[in-house]
């Protein structure tokens, strides 16, 4: 009777191990899965970091539709939208151009903006050197910005892509941050 | 020797089992014929509670417009009727039938593990009761789905959110115990002489499901952990605002939630291929062939998950691999199919209750998984995805599959549960009502799917009535057939004609060499397999 109970209690020990380490897997799952994305470039997801302009050459004989999409979270009381809708550049150029964003409540908000790329395999070649994505965007209330964005198309972005979307979707996370605007706020 | 230690073992159990009375006698069970009972109970009652919620739904979805119940409640109704159907009446049913016949099938007088056993089960009551208690508080029970989507299970799902979080991990707990059990059970309980390859298949396919539940089960605690702490205590893991990405919450969702769907269909073909060959009177056809057939269809299990996911906006080739994997998997399942065809072949069969159910099983779950091939297409499955053409498929391969084989192993085992022989025409009656209702109810949500009906909608538009109208009669008088089933389980354990040993004339397995009703402690001595 001895026997069996080792042995079961060995194979006990194992399989709860297994069990609490798939337990762990999931969560592992989640780092993996943001580096499976960066590395594969996958998803849309654009660096999070800005990107340097150096040494970069202009392919003038390529010609590359940007297009500009921005949208609002439900129910956050801002208005948000391009400058410009579209525009076209040469890989490698580069291009400034803004956003507009009005605070239309009468309290002080913070917002952040998260960017995305169409189509996903894109979103690797598409580099910004100044976003204010990068930053939490802090308005007062009724205040207007003007919302910079500096960005230049790697010239080997695959030739069967002549048009990127940049989709912007702002969020309220005021409360996360705390309602306090910090001294850079937006007047 | 044998009676001596046969004598023993009843002293032993006059001294600890034989005390408590009542419901204590259920509480304290570490007996596992009582325990399987205990779990195919309460899966019984799961399965008309969750039936209850799909007659609400066909109720509402009867006629176009709102009439019954409100759009929120409508939602708390399909979520719930999901995860009562998946945790509580179909995995709980497998765990039951495993526990009733694993041990007599392999020729050992219990589980391995009998107290974890009687806790596996007594926890799942408290984790019905908290999900179905949370429809009766402010602000309604989970309306996200049974799949709980993040944002909608996080952003905006109703207080009650943290009762489903905690009851998923109840539940989860309970299978993966019970999972546990089972591996230690088969791998070290075995008579002499069972090997590996001499295993019933029933046997097999399960050892291969509790490895499946206890790699994906923790998956699925981890991912209701992170929708608890997105919504309670400010991570971000789902919030794109915060950095993190709702589409990630799909790939660990489906990563547990393809193999769930194999847990819930594998034991079925360890049934399947028990009864086929008792009723042709042959061997079955091809027995290494159905494990290496099954181990492979859990292996692929784990690489086909995004294909739940085709319309997220995948690269091209994530598409294409998921596409061609999910595919695969119909290569050793068609292995099944044809050797339960092939064991059919030129036997001497007859059409007793459980092998009608059988038969029923491989055509309609043939069916469900072809509709599962036309959903792997990648750009098919952006015309069907979330239609009526998904539900169709699932409940084809959930209800007439799982369901189904669930049933078959009731009327193929319940003589030598009961000790009689069930009434074999009310059995009928229960097999020709189920069959041609289930086809009425199920069937025509394919049209419905193909016309662009989308699901987990309360109304519809007025050009899908007529097909709604039959979907619903025929949903009624399923619900209505199982309560014939009911009737005979009742009847069975009440008495009727006494059975023998073993009942059917071309069974095999250690089951049937004890007597009938099987006693309470059975292979005290294990028995010696040639």
């Amino acid at each position: 009777m001895n026997q069996p109970t080792k042995s079961n209690r060995k194979l006990l020990t194992m399989l709860i191990l297994g069990a609490v380490g798939m337990f762990g897997f999931g969560f592992a799952l989640v780092p993996l899965y943001d580096v499976l994305c960066d590395t594969l470039g996958i998803n849309g997801k654009t660096q999070s970091t800005a990107s340097t302009y150096e040494a970069v050459i202009v392919d003038k004989n390529r010609t590359v539709t940007i297009e500009f999409v921005a949208q609002v979270q439900s129910g956050m009381p801002w208005e948000f939208a391009p400058t410009v809708n579209r525009i076209q550049v040469h890989p490698g150029e580069l291009t400034h151009t803004k956003f507009h964003a009005k605070n239309l409540s009468a309290n002080d908000t913070v917002g952040q903006a998260i960017p995305s790329v169409s189509p996903g395999q894109g979103a690797a070649y598409f580099n910004k050197t100044e976003c204010f994505c990068f930053n939490q965007q802090p308005l007062a209330a009724s205040a207007t910005a003007e919302l910079p964005l500096i960005f230049y198309v790697d010239p080997d972005l695959p030739e069967s892509i002549n048009t990127l979307t940049l989709s912007y979707t702002l969020y309220d996370i005021t409360e996360k941050v705390g309602s306090g605007l910090k001294q850079g706020a937006a007047k | 020797m044998s009676t001596t230690t046969h004598d023993t073992a009843a002293v032993h159990d006059d001294h600890h089992h034989g005390a408590p009375k009542g419901i204590m006698r259920w509480l304290l069970t570490t007996n596992h014929k009582d325990i399987g009972s205990l779990y195919l109970w309460f899966s019984f009652i799961m399965f008309l509670t969750g039936g209850a919620m799909a007659m609400v739904i066909r109720a509402e979805l009867f006629q176009p417009g709102l009439q019954l119940v409100e759009p929120n409640f409508f939602n708390q109704m399909t979520t719930v009727h999901g995860l009562i159907m998946v945790f509580g009446a179909v995995m709980p049913a497998f765990t039951g039938l495993a526990n009733w016949l694993i041990p007599m099938m392999i020729g050992a007088p219990d589980m391995a593990l009998p107290r974890m056993n009687n806790w596996s089960f007594w926890i799942l009551p408290f984790a019905f009761t908290m999900l179905i208690g949370s429809l009766f508080m402010e602000g309604g029970g989970p309306n996200f789905g049974w799949t709980f989507y993040a944002p909608l299970s996080t952003t905006y799902s109703p207080d009650t959110t943290a009762l489903f979080v905690f009851s998923v991990h109840i539940m989860g707990i309970s299978s993966i115990m019970g999972a546990i059990n089972v591996i230690v059970t088969i791998v070290n309980m075995r008579a002499p002489g069972m090997t590996w390859m001499k295993l019933p298949l029933f046997v097999w396919t399960w050892l291969i499901t509790a490895f499946l539940l206890i790699a994906v089960m923790p998956v699925l605690a981890g991912a209701v952990t992170m929708v608890l702490t997105d919504k309670y205590f400010g991570t971000s893991f789902f919030d794109a605002a915060g950095g993190g990405d709702p589409v990630m919450f799909q790939h660990i969702f489906w990563f547990f939630g393809h193999p769930e769907v194999y847990i819930m269909i594998l034991p079925s073909f360890g049934i399947i291929s028990a009864i086929i060959p008792a009723f042709s009177r042959k061997k079955l056809f091809g027995y290494s062939s159905m494990v290496y057939a099954t181990a492979s269809i859990a292996i692929l299990s784990f690489l086909v998950w995004a294909h739940h996911m085709f319309t997220t906006g995948m690269p091209v080739f994530a598409e294409l691999f998921f596409m061609y994997c999910t595919m695969l998997i119909a290569v050793p399942t068609g292995v099944k199919v044809f050797n339960w065809v092939a064991t059919m072949w030129r036997g001497s069969m007859t059409f007793e209750t459980p092998m009608l159910f059988a038969l029923a099983f491989i055509i309609l779950f043939t069916i469900g998984g072809f509709s599962g091939l036309m959903l792997a297409i990648t750009p098919a499955d952006f015309q069907y995805h979330d239609t009526y053409f998904v539900v169709a498929h699932f409940h084809y391969v959930l209800v007439t599959g799982a369901v189904f084989s669930i049933m078959a192993a009731a009327y193929y085992w319940l003589p030598k549960w009961t000790g009689h022989m069930y009434s074999e025409t009310l059995g009928k009656w229960h097999f020709w009502c189920s069959v041609i209702s289930v086809n009425v109810l199920f069937f025509p949500m394919h049209f419905l799917g193909l016309a662009g009906m989308p699901r987990r909608i309360p109304d519809y538009a007025i050009q899908f009535a007529d097909i709604n109208q039959i979907v619903s009669i025929g949903g009624f008088a399923f619900g209505l057939s199982q309560l014939i089933f009911l009737a005979v389980v009742l009847k069975c354990i009440k008495g009727g004609e006494k059975a023998p040993d073993k009942p059917w004339e071309g069974a095999e397995g250690l089951e049937w060499t004890i007597a009938s009703p099987a006693p309470y402690h059975s292979f005290t001595t294990p028995p010696e397999v040639k």
